[in-house]
């Protein structure tokens, strides 16, 4: 029963009432300009689909995006690993960890732009976003591996590969499939708000600060599910990967029941 | 092989004292069984001759560079491998047929390729002692290793040891005398530990 609730969070019954509702107020309010309905909303995509800059505008910031979260994966990792070993890199880590959790991300922004171009910004402020998540979670599923089985590993000299592999990664994979699926979602939404304030020719924050500007709103709700579909299909992405990983992780070898 | 000579060592954790002076030899070669009371010290000293604790004063010779394989009072298997997963894990060398067969002949042919933590605890005890006694090892420490197994399957399973560990260097824990019988073991009694007299009996 608990099982199938969780495979069916979203319910397309649900879906649909909620795209009713929206159809309803678009059609009382009857403004365009404040709520516009679904299906000016659905036009407005699909004749956004078919030209070319479309998929280059897309291309651009998925690119940084997924460019930000990468580097923010393999730096906060090496990281949790190098602190977990040495508690000088412990100490030297945490307070730039806090620092960059509690700054707001619009400081983030600014100071960036004051430093750098606006082009390669979303690779920095979703980098920024997701090192601490990827940090905080990785350290803590290390300090969390069963010490009984490094123990065992000790004993019978296994290889530090094999440890890192069989024994830690293991335990660690389910810290890191949680620190990727929340940090996924915040790397999309502070990779687009950095584009927004900073403007690079061709990004997805373009598009939407234009959309403000002309007070095009259709165009604004059309990027808009733009954002959250890629945000989803890349996380799907990304966890699926994570999943393979976790298994090549236990495959010594023999199959399973 | 060189013998194994642990000389005046004692150990404490805290307030409490656990050896004191503790001498004992064990030659190459043979099973010695260890016994005393519980919180009397055998998986202290077991550790400390693994090289998992370190002991306050005193010397033990004879160890260094030794290959250890241990059955850990817990089974200590990876819970989310299988059975013979667990045992490649250790000894990589041997192919999935090997490690098969040695399970077939502790009855766990059918739950070879299932998930420890699927297993039952007899089940489990069984996959740690055979992944024990197929490692490479100089010296093999079983802390309490028949624990939680009924009385048909500790038949087998001794049967098994026994086979398995002739000629070779057992430090065998337990509070079962019929076990020591059955593996031919020599005893090692610890004993007036509160007195700090702890010698080979």
């Amino acid at each position: 029963m608990r099982q199938s609730i969780e495979k069916r969070e979203i319910r397309l019954w649900a879906v649909l009432f909620w795209l009713i509702i929206w159809q309803l107020a678009s059609m009382w309010i009857d403004r365009d300009i404040l709520l516009v309905s679904p299906i000016k909303v659905l036009f407005r995509l699909c004749q956004l689909v078919c030209a070319a800059a479309f998929w280059k505008t897309i291309f651009f910031t998925l690119s940084r995006i997924a460019l930000g979260f990468l580097l923010a994966v393999l730096v906060g990792s090496v990281l949790a690993g190098l602190s977990s070993r040495y508690r000088l890199i412990y100490e030297l880590t945490a307070p730039l960890m806090l620092t960059v959790k509690s700054v707001p991300v619009a400081s983030f922004i600014i100071l960036a732009l004051i430093w750098f171009s606006s082009r390669n910004l979303s690779i920095l402020i979703s980098f920024l976003m997701v090192l601490p998540i990827i940090y905080t979670n990785v350290f803590g599923g290390i300090r969390s591996v069963d010490k009984a089985l490094l123990e065992m590993a000790e004993v019978f000299r296994i290889p530090w590969r094999r440890v890192v592999r069989f024994i830690y990664l293991p335990q660690i994979m389910p810290f890191f499939n949680s620190a990727c699926s929340v940090s996924l979602g915040l790397a999309w939404k502070a990779g687009v708000a950095a584009e927004v304030i900073g403007i690079p020719k061709g990004s997805i924050g373009e598009r939407l600060q234009q959309a403000k500007v002309y007070l095009d709103t259709p165009d604004l709700f059309a990027w808009t599910l733009v954002i959250v579909v890629m945000s989803l299909v890349f996380e799907k992405l990304i966890l699926v990967l994570v999943r393979i990983c976790a298994t090549w992780c236990v495959s010594v070898g023999g199959k399973r029941t | 092989m060189e013998k194994i000579c642990v000389k005046d060592i004692s150990k404490s954790f805290g307030n409490k004292t656990v050896f004191y002076h503790l001498n004992l030899t064990i030659n190459s070669g043979e099973i010695r069984c260890i016994m005393a009371p519980s919180g009397a010290g055998k998986t202290t000293l077991l550790r400390i001759l693994m090289g998992l604790e370190d002991i306050d004063s005193g010397s033990i010779s004879g160890q260094k560079g030794k290959r250890f394989s241990a059955v850990f009072q817990e089974e200590r298997l990876c819970e989310y491998m299988t059975a013979i997963e667990n045992i490649r894990l250790v000894t990589p060398c041997l192919s999935v047929k090997t490690v098969w067969q040695e399970l077939d002949r502790l009855g766990l042919k059918d739950c070879a390729n299932q998930i420890v933590s699927e297993l039952s605890g007899g089940m489990r005890r069984r996959v740690s002692i055979l992944r024990a006694l197929l490692a490479e090892y100089d010296i093999l420490c079983l802390d309490e290793p028949f624990k939680g197994l009924d009385n048909t399957c500790k038949e087998q399973v001794l049967e098994y040891v026994k086979q398995r560990t002739t000629g070779k260097t057992v430090l065998f824990v337990t509070h079962d005398e019929e076990e020591v019988l059955q593996l031919g073991a020599k005893k090692i009694m610890l004993s007036d530990m509160d007195t700090g007299v702890c010698q080979l009996c």
